[in-house]
């Protein structure tokens, strides 16, 4: 199995936080979520338990034989209107492993190119019996358009600028195997905040679990509801509140996570930034800065990696680097929240 | 409620039923005990402790969540899964699989298929606390307890001191279940 030696990292550490969640007995709940488009309607205790059945899923993937019929009889859609590999490649896994079939439809070589709205893809897909379509669109609310468009669930997997969902559950769950409990912890974000839907569904599960924020940016790449001010003025778009930070060497120092955003040329277009180079020099990730910040803290990038501009090579591929144990944990978070979606209520 | 089985018949029961598998299975045979969650779990280490107390022989103990395999996905919402555990290569093994109330043999079947996900054991045999009957399909247990005839609509509770904080089986007759 190709899944192994990633799936062993994931629970070769016994993490108490899942045991701690889970007591003998606890009644039957229904998983009220029909759709799953962002992590800013989940509550504390629904986010654990989304990581705590991803941590019995991670199980799944140690076995000869990592199939289950808890899927049997659904299908899925991946429609996928922009490129993705990790994302893509393991909803379609995890929905194999949970024995659904697992249909792809991308943007390119469908009827999209024929001039296909967006309404009748998904009046299709409905038509041909869909239970589940996994979504990825570069306009922003485009799954929730989806959700109110066709019967089955819905799930996010990256809209616009707007949310990636289950890309910030399985950062939560890999900052939880580490450090147990959120509450309190410094984490540090860094890099194109403005364009990412990574940072922004990562602001609200992360002071969700507790941790502390902060946001790393030049000016030019953070939103305007989090420029300086943007709170006390009642922002329609406010987000949870946060630390901004403009200076990545102050911001590391006693931090107990940092995550590295990617730098997003096809979105930037030279327009925001004078150069990649004068970006590196004041905001990657390198060892030195890495160095500023507490002895046991981890490294996280949710991938496509620019490595020399975001982060440095060393970094990247450091002891401290959690990059890979990311994509694995993908896995096992997008089998949790379809296998809840689906089978969670009634 | 008719209180069916106290703190002493359990423990009487629990040290029966280790005897058996260390008669059935003497050492060397490469035994593993696995208990379904979750009160099978705490009663698979119990019969550990005293096959340990009886042959001194440490037999590993496993946990399988069957959430996955049940037949009733579809039906009803599943319980919050928790994580299986299997703790050597299962091939060629003898395994017991242990759950605490035998009843329509549905969660034994969706255990099976799932133990053989993770190799070929040589043998897997079943023990049960309690059997209560009512089987909807062809599944038996190898080691029993107690059998105890119930109605279809009865409520049987096992509580174990390490869930429960006591030791004791309770019936429920139907209409009195269906108002808890």
């Amino acid at each position: 199995m190709v899944t192994e030696p990633m799936a062993q990292t994931l629970t070769s550490q016994p993490a108490t936080w899942q045991a701690a969640q889970v007591p003998f007995d606890e009644p039957i709940t229904d998983w009220r979520h029909r759709h799953l488009l962002d992590v800013d309607t989940l509550s504390k205790d629904e986010i654990l338990r989304i990581l705590s059945t991803a941590s019995a899923m991670a199980e799944v993937l140690n076995r000869s034989v990592a199939r289950t019929p808890a899927l049997r009889g659904v299908t899925i859609f991946n429609l996928f209107y922009e490129a993705s590999t990790r994302t893509r490649s393991s909803f379609e896994l995890a929905g194999k492993i949970l024995g659904a079939d697992v249909i792809n439809v991308s943007g390119s070589g469908s009827s999209v190119e024929k001039g296909e709205s967006l309404v009748e893809t998904l009046n299709t897909l409905s038509a041909v019996g869909a239970d589940a379509v996994v979504m990825r669109h570069h306009a922003s609310g485009a799954p929730w358009l989806a959700s109110r468009t066709i019967d089955g669930h819905v799930l996010n997997a990256g809209d616009g600028q707007h949310a990636h969902p289950t890309q910030a559950l399985l950062d939560a769950y890999i900052l939880l195997q580490e450090f147990g409990d959120l509450s309190g912890r410094k984490i540090v974000i860094v890099g194109d905040i403005l364009h990412s839907r990574v940072a922004r569904s990562n602001l609200w599960s992360l002071t969700t679990l507790g941790a502390e924020l902060t946001l790393v940016a030049p000016r030019p790449l953070l939103p305007a509801a989090l420029a300086p001010g943007a709170a006390e003025r009642e922002h329609p778009l406010s987000l949870p509140s946060v630390q901004v930070e403009s200076d990545l060497d102050e911001a590391m120092v006693g931090a107990d996570a940092v995550m590295a955003l990617r730098i997003q040329n096809e979105r930037l277009r030279g327009k925001l930034l004078p150069s990649s180079a004068e970006f590196a020099r004041r905001y990657q990730l390198t060892a030195e800065r890495v160095a500023l910040a507490s002895p046991d803290a981890i490294v996280m990038h949710p991938g496509p990696m620019n490595e020399g501009v975001e982060i440095g090579v060393d970094v990247a591929h450091g002891p401290q680097s959690r990059i890979e144990a990311q994509v694995s944990a993908g896995l096992a978070v997008r089998m949790a929240v379809l296998f809840l979606l689906i089978r969670g209520g009634s | 409620m008719m209180n069916s089985m106290d703190a002493p018949a359990m423990d009487r029961a629990v040290t029966r039923i280790a005897h058996e598998i260390v008669e059935r299975h003497p050492d060397p045979e490469p035994l593993m005990l696995v208990g379904m969650r979750t009160r099978g779990v705490p009663l698979a280490e119990r019969l550990a402790t005293r096959i340990e107390g009886i042959d001194e022989r440490r037999v590993p103990v496993g946990a399988i969540d069957i959430s996955l395999y049940r037949d009733d996905l579809a039906q009803r919402p599943h319980a919050r899964m928790q994580p299986s555990r299997i703790p050597e290569d299962i091939d060629g093994a003898v395994i017991v699989l242990v759950d605490d109330v035998l009843f329509t043999g549905r969660s034994i079947r969706a255990a099976l298929d799932a133990l053989i996900h993770y190799g070929r054991p040589a043998v897997i045999e079943l023990a049960v606390l309690i059997d209560r009957g009512h089987r909807e399909l062809p599944i038996r247990a190898d080691y029993v307890g107690k059998n105890i005839p119930t109605q279809r609509g009865d409520d049987v509770r096992v509580s174990l001191l390490e869930s429960d904080g006591e030791d004791c089986v309770g019936v429920y007759e139907e209409r009195m279940a269906r108002g808890h």
